[in-house]
């Protein structure tokens, strides 16, 4: 299950990291995204993935550690934050310069000034 | 109020702050009073906790009384509330200045609420004993940036701002790596076990390579070479003063957060960690001061300055010594003061003029002497003129490397002096001496008093900090000290005081 975990995280990181390399404002919002959620997966397989029982203790050997997905709850919820103030700054380029090109945005900065 | 809810209150007070003043959006009188009242209180809770804790104690504040590695801690030492206080002795002035240039629209946009939440995440990134958390508070104070600079700021340029979010979404998402990777192999975040669990291992090698990953991670935060790029832009474009505030104190969460994860968890191996972090501190140095002698507007070359002066904190860690981290402590303390009123000497200038570049300026010493004085004086301090504050932490710094024989990084650390003394007379040359020269605009000549009693005040404490350098260096040494022996923070921490 671990290595499972690790491909897929693997390839979560690198779809994240193409998308980021692109010149659309969106692909990179999407990498972004993407690659946060590689280190959330990466955050709960630290935990060691185990079949058990209820993160309660019963005096059972087996129980799965409760403390990542406590992390990962917070860190969703922060990702949720910075991913919607990152789209509403993409939107406004969007809405000011007509397109979703990086190069728009450079270009629309230097009339500015 | 018991000793523990101290440790909260710097974190509390500001976001009931921040909720009031997002209740009160419409009430821009209220706003306005609120904020300067709060950050005044909060100036009081700073300072009461130091009051404290400098007599050695350390305060912890267990959330829900639950024992140390299980629940969340806020720890308080004696650098963690130097860090607060220096918040606050930056924030006044940040705040003071705000109320007479921010635009009004700006101000309905809840510019006072997101100051507080800013407040609120570095006073947090300062007192939480737990990595996790640490993160938490870097994500409470860069979305509270985010929001400040590109988002409500309609002028700001959108290139800059969408570079310096997606920068700082890729040092966060490397961050919950290492965390990964730090939780898995050490089975524990509380700092203090984490040192516990770091002096027992067998094998130190898989630690340095987290220690690395921290660094990076730490080191995009504090803007170390190479991993500075987003900086400049990013403080050029801000309302100039955020960018007093931003140059005081989000480049120091970063290296605070260095210090604290190298003299608690990290060992320091001479021959690698120790050696890369001088290395990566005189690249720093050079480059900033480099970088900023290629500018032409005082908002540029102060912003490239900040990355230099990073270097010297850097080089204090690296040297690592109690003399060194006092020195790199008395470092960030005196930068945070200085760099900051430079940036609020220039908002008052561009307030008076509308520009603060070189170009289109020239001459205005002579009606606006005290403009050019202040600026001057904090100029000096910075380039490390005696007997300022700058010349203290240089000396200290050098002193501290020649005592263990690294000569080459104390050179460099010189050479940089001279370039800073160089660029910073080229503002003074250029802005306030010479014919006068600047553009047709309505004076607002009456402001200046206003506009400048945050940056005087500043350069008073700087001027006191080198006057008093030997009482302060006493207390830096002091907070080195307990960097240099944690066992202290460790027992505090771990004492079996909560519910279990």
């Amino acid at each position: 299950m671990e290595y499972l975990m690790a491909g897929v995280i693997g390839l979560l990181f690198a779809v994240g990291l193409y998308h980021m390399l692109s010149r659309s404002l969106l692909r990179v919002v999407v990498g972004t995204v993407l690659m946060s959620h590689g280190s959330l997966l990466m955050l709960i397989t630290s935990g060691a993935l185990k079949r058990g029982a209820a993160p309660v203790l019963t005096g059972e050997a087996a129980y799965t550690d409760p403390l990542p997905q406590a992390l990962i709850l917070t860190a969703i919820v922060i990702g949720f934050a910075t991913t919607a103030l990152i789209l509403t700054l993409a939107l406004r380029a969007y809405q000011e310069r007509g397109s979703d090109d990086l190069e728009a945005l450079r270009e629309g900065d230097h009339g500015r000034r | 109020m018991a000793d523990a809810d101290l440790v909260i209150a710097p974190v509390l007070w500001p976001l009931l702050t921040g909720i009031a003043l997002a209740l009160t959006r419409r009430d821009r009188a209220r706003q306005r009073s609120f904020s300067v009242i709060s950050v005044l209180v909060g100036l009081l809770l700073a300072l009461v906790l130091m009051g404290r804790v400098l007599d050695g104690h350390i305060l912890v504040f267990r959330a829900g009384d639950w024992p140390a590695p299980f629940g969340i801690v806020l720890v308080a030492d004696r650098l963690s509330a130097l860090m607060v206080a220096l918040t606050y002795v930056v924030a006044i002035p940040g705040l003071w200045q705000s109320l007479q240039v921010i635009p009004p629209e700006l101000e309905r946009r809840s510019y006072y609420a997101l100051f507080q939440l800013l407040l609120m995440g570095i006073n947090g990134a300062f007192l939480t004993g737990d990595i996790f958390n640490m993160f938490v508070w870097f994500e409470v104070l860069l979305i509270a940036s985010y929001a400040l600079v590109p988002i409500l700021n309609r002028g700001y340029p959108l290139q800059e701002g969408f570079k310096y979010m997606v920068f700082n979404m890729v040092a966060s998402t490397l961050f919950v790596v290492a965390v990964a990777v730090l939780y898995g192999v050490m089975g524990t975040l509380n700092l203090a076990d984490l040192a516990v669990r770091a002096a027992q291992m067998e094998d130190p090698r898989l630690l340095t390579v987290i220690a690395m990953l921290f660094a990076v991670v730490f080191a995009a935060k504090a803007a170390l070479f190479p991993l500075y790029f987003w900086l400049p832009g990013g403080y050029d474009a801000a309302p100039t003063p955020l960018s007093g505030v931003f140059a005081g104190l989000l480049t120091k969460v970063g290296m605070y957060a260095l210090i604290r994860a190298f003299s608690l968890v990290f060992p320091l191996d001479p021959d690698f960690t120790r050696r890369l972090v001088l290395v990566i501190a005189a690249l720093t140095m050079s480059i900033g001061v480099l970088g900023a002698v290629a500018q032409v507007t005082m908002k540029r070359i102060l912003a490239y300055h900040s990355i230099s002066q990073i270097g010297y904190m850097a080089m204090g860690l690296g040297l690592d010594t109690p003399l060194a981290l006092a020195g790199a402590v008395y470092f960030m303390i005196h930068h945070s003061v200085i760099k900051s009123a430079l940036f609020f000497v220039t908002g008052a200038t561009e307030h008076v003029t509308g520009t603060e570049s070189l170009k289109q300026l020239g001459g205005l010493a002579r009606p606006y002497p005290a403009l050019a004085a202040v600026f001057l004086v904090a100029a000096l301090s910075l380039a490390g003129i005696p007997p300022l504050s700058g010349f203290f932490g240089k000396l200290v710094l050098a002193q501290a490397g020649l005592a263990v024989g690294e000569l080459a990084v104390v050179a460099v650390s010189i050479a940089v002096s001279f370039f800073t003394l160089f660029s910073m007379m080229k503002i003074q040359v250029g802005v306030f001496w010479g014919p006068l020269r600047h553009p047709d605009r309505p004076a607002r000549a009456g402001a200046v008093g206003r506009l400048l009693l945050p940056a005087a005040a500043l350069v008073l404490v700087s001027v006191g900090l080198g006057i008093g350098a030997h009482g302060a260096l006493g207390l830096m040494q002091q907070a080195a000290a307990q960097l240099v022996d944690p066992a202290a923070y460790i027992e505090a921490v771990l004492a079996p005081g909560g519910r279990v």
